[in-house]
């Protein structure tokens, strides 16, 4: 990719692409996991604050292979996770992200996961939380092709806005060619459970405490399905410093 | 320990409590009692704090300290205590998170040292067994998946470990079986001590059977119209609000 994108092009229309400019040009990445084995992917915004940066990843699961990849952002003013994966006969692709964008950040992940063989199966889970005027986006696209039959995909997106001005964006996208599949999508924004935070509160949860337990609990949804212990407490302990 | 005076609160501009007064003495157990709408939740909410319901009139002293001004996790710290007629569902928070925790902000908020992995853990665990919950229930996250008995009892394990000095139970007898009851009301029994009291708010006289109150009271169109002795429950259970109200 060498020409920077425009607002036409419908992938790059919630982006914030002053910021783009100054991550340009984005190097791609390739990872192939070869059949019947096993990748687990972190990724992360470890850049300064105030920083942009763009991943940009393509990933070919042979016959069987299982990837995984676990997306924690909320430290650059723009963070763009894209993944193009294509899945091969009975491959697993799972992915979980955690958006945290407060003040004027732009976080955004960007999947096409291309169902190519039968009997693959896609599993997304994207929590975030929005504060301020930032925006927190999820394109999502599923595509299964003539081959792709017995295909098992599920999207979920689920934001947390927690100020007027900030903006949740979700588009769950389906393109399929073949007749026996199953692909299911929900996306949900909305705010903390007021009943939830009373019931905390009148334990003796000071309400920013409460606010902040119900918070990281939404969004630890998306890393449930890190089955290593100590990987997912990690990866719980990078999420609970960005709130 | 708490006197309630004259006390208004309202929903949305309609008014529910309409000068309910009521005094409820260090070690005593209080049962009030009411057909539907007469303001029994309300009054629990009220003392807890929840946002939504207006106090227009009247005051609630606890400890000497006016209520009212105390935002609920402040309440708490003070020794307030809600028993949910609805337990919340808090999914991805476990019990023994949850509970950890706000033992520890009651803790910090009195100025006292927090408790010790393994403080907290015994108090728990005896909790628990005391009221039949399976301790690996308490690992799993708030009443999610809890039957409405199972919630009743994990309502009552919080209480054992929080410890409060006056426990407001909102129809905690709803929705449970005879052993449950039993289960619960010995739980609720077991926290009767000379330096804390107890508000049982019920619409049957059932729970009444298992723990008994030193003071009954009728609540009808948000005031108190009748007190008495543990026998009042009695003629309620064969009269009816009806004829008390009348």
């Amino acid at each position: 990719m060498t020409a920077l994108p425009t607002r036409r092009d419908e992938a790059w229309r919630y982006a914030d692409l002053a910021a783009a400019a100054r991550a340009w040009p984005v190097t791609p990445e390739a990872i192939t996991v070869a059949a019947g084995t096993e990748q687990t992917l972190m990724l992360a915004d470890d850049a300064a604050p105030g920083s942009a940066g763009i991943r940009q990843i393509a990933v070919t699961l042979e016959a069987g292979a299982r990837f995984a990849c676990y997306v924690i952002a909320g430290r650059g003013a723009y963070g763009r996770f894209a993944l193009d994966v294509t899945l091969h006969a009975g491959a697993h692709f799972e992915l979980g992200g955690v958006l945290v964008a407060g003040g004027e950040q732009v976080l955004e992940i960007v999947t096409t996961v291309t169902h190519a063989g039968p009997g693959a199966t896609s599993r997304q889970t994207i929590r975030c939380v929005a504060g301020g005027t930032a925006t927190a986006t999820y394109l999502g696209k599923v595509a299964v092709t003539r081959d792709g039959q017995q295909t098992d995909a599920a999207q979920s997106f689920k934001a947390l806005l927690l100020d007027r001005g900030a903006t949740a964006n979700a588009k769950p996208e389906l393109e399929i060619f073949a007749d026996d599949v199953k692909c299911a999508h929900g996306a949900t924004v909305g705010e903390l459970d007021r009943t939830a935070l009373f019931y905390l509160e009148s334990r003796g949860l000071p309400p920013a405490a409460a606010r902040a337990l119900l918070t990281r609990a939404f969004l630890s949804d998306a890393l449930a399905s890190i089955a290593d212990d100590s990987a997912r407490e990690a990866a719980e302990a990078r999420l609970e410093a960005l709130l | 320990m708490l006197i309630i005076d004259n006390l208004h609160a309202e929903i949305d501009g309609k008014t529910i409590l309409n000068g309910l007064s009521l005094t409820v003495g260090a070690g005593e157990v209080h049962a009030i009692m009411g057909p539907n709408g007469a303001g029994k939740s309300t009054l629990s909410y009220v003392l807890a704090g929840r946002a939504g319901y207006e106090v227009t009139g009247g005051s609630v002293t606890f400890l000497g300290q006016d209520l009212l001004a105390m935002a609920p996790h402040e309440r708490a710290a003070a020794g307030v205590f809600l028993g949910l007629q609805y337990p919340v569902e808090i999914p991805g928070v476990s019990n023994l998170m949850f509970l950890r925790t706000a033992l520890n902000a009651q803790r910090t908020q009195r100025g006292e040292a927090e408790a010790s992995g393994a403080e907290f853990m015994k108090l728990a665990r005896a909790a628990a067994e005391d009221l039949g919950l399976p301790f690996d229930m308490l690992k799993r996250s708030v009443n999610q998946g809890f039957s409405g008995g199972e919630k009743k009892r994990n309502e009552m394990v919080q209480m054992a470990v929080l410890q409060p000095k006056l426990a407001v139970l909102d129809e905690t007898d709803s929705g449970l079986d005879i052993d449950a009851l039993r289960v619960v009301s010995e739980g609720i029994n077991r926290m009767r001590s000379p330096d804390r009291a107890t508000l049982l708010i019920t619409h049957y006289q059932r729970l009444l059977d298992y723990v008994v109150p030193d003071h009954v009271h009728v609540l009808v169109g948000g005031r108190i119209v009748r007190s008495g002795g543990a026998d009042l429950a009695q003629i309620l259970e064969r009269d009816g609000y009806v004829s008390i109200a009348a």
